[in-house]
């Protein structure tokens, strides 16, 4: 913006510089002039009900309120005169008459807005003698906490729940003194984002449930994290009191999660504390798990990985840090293996030739900027709930988002959600390709319908546009042709093609070489080794598992069961002992996760983000990148003498010189594999089963999202021809796994399709998350 | 030269013994201060800052409501408090504990206690025989509160038109 289009306005005697139409706190805000506020936020639209940036406008009758007040060239506004101060403390007396005085007992003591402005702006002594108002208090959930009696009724968590997280599901009701903030009828805040409330809360009214009463904030050390999740790699303050995490808060960053973090990076740390950490090394001999010590269980686990030597297959979570990546690699590559894989749920790996380092493809921040986006497979909202954020904004602003998924989705806005059968998503996108104008055999004979002309209307006239694919698709068995078809349609329309990933750092793994087709800096392998599918495809002698419960973090977890049920040199490095590990494992070695190690994780977008330990392990457990130090070197494998994990990092940034990621597919492969069934698995990863720390967050685990997972979901079609009824209980057959869980109708499913979650113990014990599966009723 | 001669006059006439055992006979005959220890106790300040307790309300709920003032005004970071939502819901200790060896008495915890619940006591008359013994817990305080109730109940009653 030129400067002739900027305004000039006097604050306090100081000249400040607005764009026109701006609102003078956002003004004051930038040159560092503080007005009290309560309601007004910036991510927030402005309400102006709280009153308390009243200012004195020259010229104006009354105070104007500085959060609603535009400026305009000329203004002259004082913040501190005699009439604005008194205002101010008009308004807070008025605020604080049914403010209870409960601070020794309120969290937010210590850290409240609205102690800070009566310490500032307020009388010493209060007025009023008459009785004050009592709210009772809602239950929201297992995530929220409510002390409504401290409500000043700002409404900045209704404005959160309407603007940002999509669903009212605040609101106030009554008026004046019977105003009552709370949920409209009586349940719980279920949104992906809900925990933000209790940071927009500017008193004590909503505060976590989880941290209740544990600290003070005054007790709390800060420090940096990385949300460890999703690929958005949130940026997160971590709160520390005497060596334990007490609470997760956002650490702002408008490139990243802006102000906001999902509720999964904030309420995951209580994993830290499960009572399932694994917190000495243990051993299974003759079926029994031995606790031993430290060097005893190196020395063991050198010897079983030495034992297996070439034959050595390699499992690590696609949320491991770049340094345990790197490591893992270079440990499993040193013994002389190339078995090495991240892709735990990748149902397709064809396209491992094409020189694609995967990633989102274009900023996360302009996302929000798209005008056209076309999303395969997925379900950001919950998968990777700040991209679904970004994705909402950009509907918002009018942008036309289209979804072809297996199944319709709870989405928070308006979209065109596509839904197909697995393979009728391939058709449908090979529609879209031909009616783009895409050559090739399998798009010459699609089907090109009213939907996909009109699609591909909006993708060719879009100003920017973008392909995105997402975790169903990754799962997809034809994941390679959904890649090379989706990878061209954006290359024909010029729109934005990316990967929404599984994991905190999939970008990193393929950095860092964690897969069998790529060295250290995404180059080719000239020995490709197996890739997740295949090792699991045959009995496993010797493996390494690292921070991966393969049994419910693989695609296919009859594989798992099939292939590790001999295995003699397991040797897993995990912070959880779980049922389905110690079924797999013969030994583990506890590691330090999240905020017990250092570490960097890569984000989707390729923000190299690095962090430090905050809280040392819990028991005798160890950083995996120490661990894994230790064993190159009882392996006597060449370059293992690291001091610190800054030296790891450095190595892999040396690697990394020079390298860009790409989703270019190249060749691609356009060869449809997944024949269909009768009755189809959609396998889809809940949100609050996505990696083996969230299954171990006791909060989340108690959440309505979490609790509404172990269904089988069908259509109403689909539930006549087997004669399904709602709520009743099923058991689900693939291979010769099976599982039990409850019939829901959801008319969002596919046709011949079933939704049956993967992720969790209750269907562990089934096949591949898409596959041929039958039902059988008790 | 003139000194080393008032010396030796001094001496001789054993001077200084005779001042001393004056000394010694004004007191003999003098009122008695000694007391009696243990039989005999000095008298007490209202104000005196000895051993800490928690008080209890006269309906016998702990006071303490985990605030934590105690714990961050403490200039000897003796206080070490836990809290958590008890099963009724409402905010209290799990750990209040004292390091005995830690503290400097001052009072400060006294002072800035929001519902009166940790104090000082008046008593003076505890010694430890074993390390561990240094830290005094919630159970113990609560005890030491109950059993001088009455006497903390009417120092700060007493004291309170000064506060």
């Amino acid at each position: 913006m030129t400067d002739e289009t900027l305004v000039t306005i006097e604050v306090d005697g100081r000249e400040l510089k607005a764009r026109p139409g701006a609102m003078l706190i956002e003004v004051t805000d930038a040159a560092g002039i503080n007005i009290p506020r309560f309601c007004y936020h910036k991510k927030l639209s402005v309400s102006a009900n709280c009153r308390m940036c009243l200012v004195e406008v020259e010229k104006a009758p009354k105070p104007m309120p500085a959060c609603a007040t535009p400026v305009a060239n000329g203004m002259k506004v004082k913040t501190r005169s005699p009439t604005a101060l008194a205002a101010q403390k008009g308004t807070l007396e008025f605020l604080l008459i049914n403010h209870p005085l409960d601070c020794p007992i309120c969290d937010q003591g210590g850290e409240c807005e609205l102690q800070d402005v009566a310490m500032g702006y307020g009388a010493g002594v209060s007025r009023y003698i008459e009785k004050k108002r009592v709210v009772s208090d809602p239950d929201i959930g297992p995530l929220v906490a409510t002390d409504m009696t401290r409500c000043i009724h700002c409404t900045r968590c209704v404005r959160f729940g309407a603007e940002i997280a999509g669903i009212r599901e605040m609101g106030a009701t009554g008026r004046g003194e019977h105003m009552k903030i709370g949920t409209y009828i009586q349940s719980s805040v279920d949104s992906e984002l809900s925990g933000n409330i209790i940071d927009l809360c500017p008193v004590g009214a909503l505060t976590s449930k989880p941290y209740r009463f544990q600290a003070r904030a005054w007790e709390l050390t800060q420090s940096d994290a990385v949300g460890p999740h999703d690929a958005v790699g949130s940026n997160l303050y971590l709160h520390v009191r005497r060596d334990k995490v007490m609470r997760v808060a956002p650490r702002g960053n408008e490139a990243v999660n802006e102000c906001w973090i999902s509720d999964r990076d904030r309420f995951s740390y209580e994993a830290l504390e499960s009572t399932a950490r694994l917190k000495r090394p243990l051993v299974k001999e003759n079926g029994k798990w031995r606790e031993l010590p430290w060097d005893e269980a190196l020395d063991l686990a050198a010897g079983m990985l030495k034992g297996a030597g070439a034959g050595l297959k390699t499992l690590i979570s696609p949320s491991a840090t770049l340094e345990e990546l790197y490591l893992a690699q270079k440990l499993t590559r040193g013994l002389g293996s190339s078995h090495i894989d991240h892709r735990l749920r990748q149902g397709d790996f064809r396209n491992d030739a094409s020189p694609a380092l995967r990633w989102l493809g274009m900023p996360i921040a302009e996302i929000e900027r798209l005008d056209v986006a076309v999303v395969v497979g997925g379900n950001p909202r919950k998968d990777q709930p700040l991209i679904g954020h970004r994705l909402r904004k950009a509907a918002m602003a009018g942008a036309s988002i289209t979804y072809i998924n297996p199944c319709k989705f709870d989405l928070n806005y308006g979209a065109d959600q596509q839904v197909e059968s697995p393979a009728g998503m391939v058709k449908r996108l090979a529609g879209l390709a031909k009616a783009i104008g895409v050559t090739g055999e399998l798009v010459a004979n699609a089907v090109v319908d009213d939907q996909c002309k009109a699609l591909a209307g909006q993708l060719k006239n879009a100003g920017k546009a973008a392909i995105f694919l997402g975790n169903i698709a990754n799962a997809h068995p034809d994941l390679a042709v959904l890649e090379t078809l989706a990878g061209r349609i954006a290359t024909a329309t010029n729109a934005f093609f990316g990967f929404l990933q599984e994991g905190a750092n999939a970008v990193g793994a393929q950095l860092a070489g964690a897969a069998p087709h790529r060295l250290p800096g995404g180059k080719a392998a000239e020995t490709q080794g197996k890739n997740a599918r295949r090792m699991l495809s045959d009995k496993i002698e010797g493996a390494l598992l690292i921070g991966a419960d393969p049994a419910l973090d693989c695609w296919d977890p009859s594989a798992v069961r099939q292939s590790f049920s001999n295995a003699k040199d397991v040797v897993a490095l995990t912070a959880f002992r779980t049922r389905s590990l110690e079924s797999c494992a013969n030994l583990m070695l506890p590691i330090g996760w999240f905020a017990e190690s250092s570490g960097t994780l890569v984000n989707g977008q390729g923000d190299w983000q690095t962090f430090a330990g905050a809280v040392s392990p819990i028991g005798e457990a160890r950083p995996a990148w120490k661990v894994l130090r230790v064993l190159g070197n009882l392996t006597d494998v060449e370059g293992f003498d690291y001091q610190n994990s800054a030296e790891v990092l450095n190595e892999v940034r040396a690697a990394c010189e020079g390298v860009s990621l790409d989703n270019a597919i190249g060749e691609g492969c356009l060869d449809v594999q997944f024949k269909e069934g009768p009755l189809t698995r959609i396998g889809y990863v809940p949100l609050y089963a996505a990696d083996v720390a969230v299954r171990h967050a006791p909060s989340l685990q108690r959440t309505a999202n979490a609790a509404d997972s172990a269904l089988l979901r069908v259509n109403g079609a689909t539930a006549r021809i087997y004669a399904l009824s709602s709520g009743a209980p099923i058991s689900v057959c693939q291979g010769n796994g099976e599982a039990q869980l409850m019939v829901c109708i959801d008319e969002g499913i596919a046709s011949d399709c079933a939704l049956v979650p993967a992720g969790l113990a209750a269907t562990g014990g089934l096949g591949p998350m898409f596959g041929e599966i039958t039902l059988e009723k008790d | 030269m003139i000194n080393a001669v008032k010396n030796y006059i001094g001496s001789l006439f054993l001077f200084e013994l005779f001042k001393g055992l004056g000394v010694t006979g004004r007191y003999l005959f003098a009122r008695k201060f000694t007391v009696q220890y243990p039989e005999e106790k000095a008298p007490v300040s209202p104000r005196f800052r000895g051993l800490h307790a928690l008080r209890r309300y006269p309906n016998g709920e702990e006071r303490c409501i985990s605030c934590k003032l105690c714990e961050a005004v403490c200039p000897a970071l003796a206080i070490t408090i836990e809290a958590e939502p008890r099963a009724d819901g409402s905010r209290r200790t799990t750990k209040y504990e004292i390091d005995l060896f830690k503290c400097i008495y001052c009072g400060f915890c006294e002072e800035s206690c929001p519902v009166d619940s940790i104090v000082l006591s008046r008593v003076y008359e505890y010694c430890m025989e074993e390390n561990g013994e240094r830290l005094i817990g919630k159970e113990r305080l609560l005890e030491l509160g109950d059993k001088h109730e009455a006497q903390l109940a009417t120092d700060r009653a007493e004291q309170a038109k000064y506060r």
